[in-house]
């Protein structure tokens, strides 16, 4: 339309522009400035550390207090140092067999939550849930008392040197795995069950093509979540490592006690890198669009 | 119908949750093979919880479910020949339209081949030809429902229960899939049992209709006789509109009651009572007719002032309120373009009714 243009027939009219800047809905935080002081300032504390140790990790100093230039050369170190990627290997073996174990348990305790009755089934939510709330440091010293009170024995070859560390792990872990599924099990429309077993189905095949199917999301994110704790484990883990099963976050932390050099920087940043992908993909297989994908019907 | 031995027989059946809530109160029915049998009544009657226990999702507290001959005490859910259409449809929702169908026979090791062939046929059947490869969130609601129903009927039951199947759809899709279940009922042959609280569709569809209340079944019986002839003042009240008026028994000689009822006088109508005993008088509002002058004496009559007129398209409810207060629907069908004269609220007018047309009720 041209008409408002000034050529219009009505001759000469001058167009109003009304360009008023609209007020401020009670909703729209985003647009209100001590919103966004706040969000930016959170954000600031959250991550400045974080991003500083990125950085420094390719400070070329020694020393790794002033910035003297980019360099690639203590990623390199830190992977020529043997002890360092011994506790590496270490950190991920542990990681693995707890996401195993604390996977299958967490979804046979969540199934078990959510599908039987049984005399004293409050009690035993509580207890199974007690890990995550307990404060590490008392699991750490427990975990501690408890293998040296029973004896657990010292000097096994390489993989069992782990085990005492594994189960302390699969003890604080398996928890987070069974609430994130028992989180997607409140979803299920149990319709589904007897419709599977009008069908024909055993239990045992319900489970196995109806109910599993529809917890996998949850239980892929619950294994992600393990993996993640396990990996990162510093105060449980010192309590109950030996000499010889040095994991990554006790190393590092036995290497800045004599100085914070690139390399400890280097070997924190691969450890936030495998935590940052674990953890998000755990959150994109419990995000709502997958859920609702999942369970619409 | 009733020939053979019934397929499903439900013998003096209760249910019990707890100590307080008794769901089913010992029912007594028999269903014959062939029928498309409807459980009707207001929501927590109980309706499901039976559908539930013929199912085998639950058992009964007392009494036994046979199902062609069989005692069910014993018999887990998924090895009855029955088959069950839940109210929820719950279709798989991370399985192909076809594998849902499919599905019964996969878990009873039907060979691969024959589960194509049979669940192509049982998409078909229900008008889904072509959809087999579709996830359940890519249909309507409409088209899940189909979906539970070719699943069920590709195991080819004895029995299919359905659970409120049509309670989830909209008016005009409801409608069609009345009528279409019935159709389907006639292809495959097999014996519907249907749970229903809308008693437009038990009477639209069943052949016979079980009225539950309070986990009692009150009137069991084909829909026209369940309209015409109900057995107490529940039945009359919860099937289609009705007039009730209180009375009282003023003398009984032979097959017929002589009523009173206050405002309508005496007059005597077919049925049974007890000298002198309370009785509730019913009638139908499309049986009262309504009059401009004084209605002979044969008729019952009664006097009152228009109240309200709703206008339904194909008739219309006139709303008559009397002296002492009581209102008497009266509906009135709109066979002619133009209503003549019409009916206006505040006119003055007579109801009426053949004595014969109205039901005496004793319970
Ligand atoms: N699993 C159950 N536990 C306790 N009470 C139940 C259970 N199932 C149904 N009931 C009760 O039984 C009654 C009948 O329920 P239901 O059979 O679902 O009624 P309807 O299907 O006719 O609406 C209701 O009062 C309901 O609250
Ligand atoms: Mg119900």
């Amino acid at each position: 339309m041209s008409a408002g243009q000034g050529a219009g027939p009505a001759g000469g009219g001058k167009r109003i522009v009304l360009r008023r800047r609209e007020a401020v809905g009670p909703l729209e935080y985003t647009r209100r400035w001590w919103m966004r002081l706040t969000v930016g300032a959170t954000f600031l504390m959250l991550y400045a550390p974080i991003i500083l140790l990125v950085v420094y990790s390719f400070n070329n100093s020694r020393r790794n207090i002033v910035w003297r230039g980019f360099t690639f050369k203590y990623y390199e170190k830190a992977w020529n140092n043997e002890s360092l990627i011994e506790a590496f290997v270490n950190s991920l073996a542990i990681a693995v067999v707890n996401t195993a174990v604390a996977t299958i348990l967490g979804v046979l305790v969540a199934i078990a939550l959510w599908r039987f009755r049984f005399p004293g089934k409050a009690a035993y939510e509580g207890f199974m849930m007690l890990p995550i709330v307990i404060p590490e440091i008392c699991m750490g010293v427990a975990m501690m008392a408890f293998f040296a009170r029973i004896g657990w024995p010292t000097g096994l070859p390489w993989p069992l040197t782990l085990s005492n560390i594994m189960i302390a792990h699969i003890a604080f872990s398996f928890p987070f795995v069974a609430v994130t599924v028992r989180g997607r099990l409140v979803g299920f429309n149990r319709e589904l069950e007897d419709a599977s077993k009008d069908l024909g189905a055993s239990e045992w095949q319900t489970m196995r093509y109806i109910v599993l199917p529809y917890l996998r999301p949850g239980i892929i994110a619950g294994a992600l979540i393990a993996f993640t704790l396990s990996l990162d484990d510093f105060v449980i883990t010192f309590f109950t490592a030996g000499p010889n099963s040095v994991t990554l976050p006790v190393k590092i932390f036995s290497m800045v006690r004599f100085s914070v050099t690139p390399e400890v920087n280097a070997a924190s940043t691969v450890l936030i890198v495998i935590t940052v992908i674990a953890t998000v993909l755990a959150m994109r297989f419990q995000s709502p669009s997958r859920r609702a994908g999942g369970e619409e019907g | 119908m009733a020939e053979g031995q019934p397929i499903i027989r439900i013998r003096e059946v209760t249910k019990r949750f707890g100590q307080t809530v008794t769901a089913v109160d010992d029912v007594s029915l028999d269903i014959h093979e062939g029928e498309f049998f409807a459980l009707l009544g207001p929501s927590g009657c109980g309706k499901t919880t039976l559908l539930r226990m013929i199912a085998g999702f639950e058992t009964p507290s007392e009494g036994q479910i046979l199902i062609d001959g069989q005692d069910m005490s014993k018999v887990a859910p998924n090895r009855r020949p029955i088959n069950m259409v839940f109210q929820s449809y719950a279709v798989f929702p991370h399985m192909t339209v076809a594998d849902n169908v499919g599905y019964g026979l996969k878990v009873t090791n039907v060979p691969k081949a024959e589960i194509r062939e049979r669940a192509e046929e049982a998409l078909e059947l229900v008008k889904l030809g072509g959809l087999g490869g579709r996830k359940p969130d890519q249909l309507s609601g409409g088209q899940r429902q189909r979906v539970a129903l070719a699943r069920a009927l590709v195991k080819r039951p004895k029995v299919l229960l359905l659970d409120e199947p049509l309670s989830a759809l909209d008016a005009k899709l409801r409608e069609a899939m009345q009528l279409e279940l019935v159709r389907l009922q006639h292809a495959v042959g097999i014996t519907f049992v249907i749970v229903t609280h809308d008693q437009n569709e038990a009477l639209s569809m069943a052949n016979r209709i079980a009225v539950m209340e309070h986990g009692k079944v009150r009137q069991l019986a084909p829909p026209s006789e369940l309209y015409e002839f109900p057995n107490c003042r529940f039945v009359a009240d919860f099937i289609g509109k009705m007039n009730l008026f209180e009375g009282r028994v003023a003398g009984i000689s032979g097959e017929e009651v002589l009523v009173e009822v206050k405002g309508l006088g005496r007059f005597s109508l077919p049925g049974e009572g007890e000298a002198s005993g309370e009785v509730g008088i019913a009638v139908r509002p499309e049986k009262v007719r309504l009059r401009r002058e004084k209605p002979d004496e044969d008729m019952v009559a009664v006097r009152g002032k228009v109240s309200e007129v709703a206008y339904y398209g194909g008739s219309s409810f006139v709303y008559v309120t009397d002296d002492t207060g009581r209102t008497i629907s009266v509906n009135l069908q709109n066979e002619a373009r133009t209503a003549e004269p019409g009916v206006t609220i505040g006119d003055e007018l007579w109801c009426a009714w053949k004595p014969r047309d109205s039901l005496l009720l004793s319970t």
